[in-house]
């Protein structure tokens, strides 16, 4: 928490190198193992014990197998409904974007703050609310879309520049529109990710702020502003809980139609 | 005017934006409910829609907090 009465809800994404590895380059690039890596290299662990504990084939599911087959089947059944029979070559692609999203997304809302006596300065850190992760993911998504498109079109690609049953006298309008939109994707995907964990992350960071420091001026202040905030945030948790698993279903989704764009055109 | 004063002004005139998506996002939901009650069969359906919707109403008041960030820590 910051000194002086004064809440800084940014510093919760400052990247810094750790375990000594400050130094660390690579063709003249600084390759630090950060907290960032970390985080992501947790939600990859998480994910990969979720999977390996459901992964048993028993003809009558257990409770883990069946939550398993349910994130597999959700993912699935959303590819089948949006892109057809084809689209089930993407499973693994929007499979893993949607549960490292979400992965990532829920690790950075765990509340090992409680911790900080054991080890100062210990704090969740979301990967996801950063736009170099989130772009990434979003280029992956854009890259294949053209990848595919192009591979089973060609050229023919560009039709989908022109919609059916544009009218002739606005060919000079539609194109360019449906380009400038088609442009945009990369951007709003990674967009859209990145700001919705960075203002969730700063909204419960304020309301923390404020619970603090309405607490630690007195029973009376404690009482009036102190309480409510905190009953406010408990609410707000289930929110951005909620706002997790909405931004990676959003970003799979999305994913998802981009490619339905890609194999069948429209 | 003082540019910071201009500065958080404009932060606070973005949040007028974000604002007015929350209204979108709530028009969303509530046609969906609307048209489901209705509808009920036919609801299920149309959830990716009904998503696509929330975001692209969510996005635009992403875009307006992402100003009044960049205004304040920014600019």
């Amino acid at each position: 928490m910051a000194e002086g009465g004064k809440i800084d809800p940014m510093h919760q994404f400052t990247v810094e190198p750790l375990f000594g590895t400050t130094n660390w380059s690579l063709g003249g690039y600084n390759i630090a193992f950060t907290n960032s890596a970390l985080w992501m290299v947790l939600a990859l662990l998480a994910l990969w014990v979720f999977m390996i504990g459901g992964m048993r084939k028993q003809l009558v599911p257990g409770r883990w197998q069946a939550a398993v087959e349910g994130l597999t089947g959700f993912v699935d059944n959303m590819l089948a409904s949006n892109v057809g029979k084809e689209g089930r070559r993407f499973v693994p692609l929007v499979f893993t974007l949607f549960s490292f999203i979400l992965m990532a997304n829920l690790l950075g809302l765990l509340p090992i703050g409680i911790f900080r006596p054991l080890a100062p300065g210990l704090h969740p850190f979301a990967s996801t609310s950063h736009f170099t992760l989130t772009g990434v993911l979003a280029l992956l998504s854009f890259g294949t879309v053209l990848v595919v498109g192009f591979a089973r079109h060609g050229f023919h690609f560009f039709s989908l520049f022109v919609p059916h049953g544009t009218p002739w006298w606005l060919m000079w309008l539609i194109p360019p529109v449906e380009f400038f939109s088609f442009m945009v994707r990369p951007f709003s995907l990674a967009l859209r990710l990145f700001v919705a964990m960075t203002a969730g992350h700063i909204l419960l960071e304020v309301l923390a702020g404020f619970v603090v420091q309405s607490g630690s001026s007195g029973l009376l202040w404690g009482t009036i502003v102190g309480l409510p905030t905190f009953l406010l945030m408990i609410g707000i948790s289930a929110l951005e809980l909620l706002v997790c698993v909405i931004q990676a279903y959003v970003f799979a989704l999305l994913t998802s139609l981009y490619l339905n764009d890609a194999v069948n055109l429209h | 005017m003082d540019a910071e004063a201009a500065k958080l002004l404009g932060a606070g005139l973005a949040a007028i934006g974000a604002g007015l998506a929350a209204l979108g996002v709530g028009n969303v939901f509530a046609k969906f409910l609307e048209g489901a009650l209705r509808n009920p069969s036919a609801a299920d359906s149309q959830q990716g829609r009904l998503f696509i919707g929330f975001a692209a109403a969510e996005l635009l008041g992403l875009l307006s907090f992402v100003i009044a960030v960049l205004l304040i820590f920014v600019a």
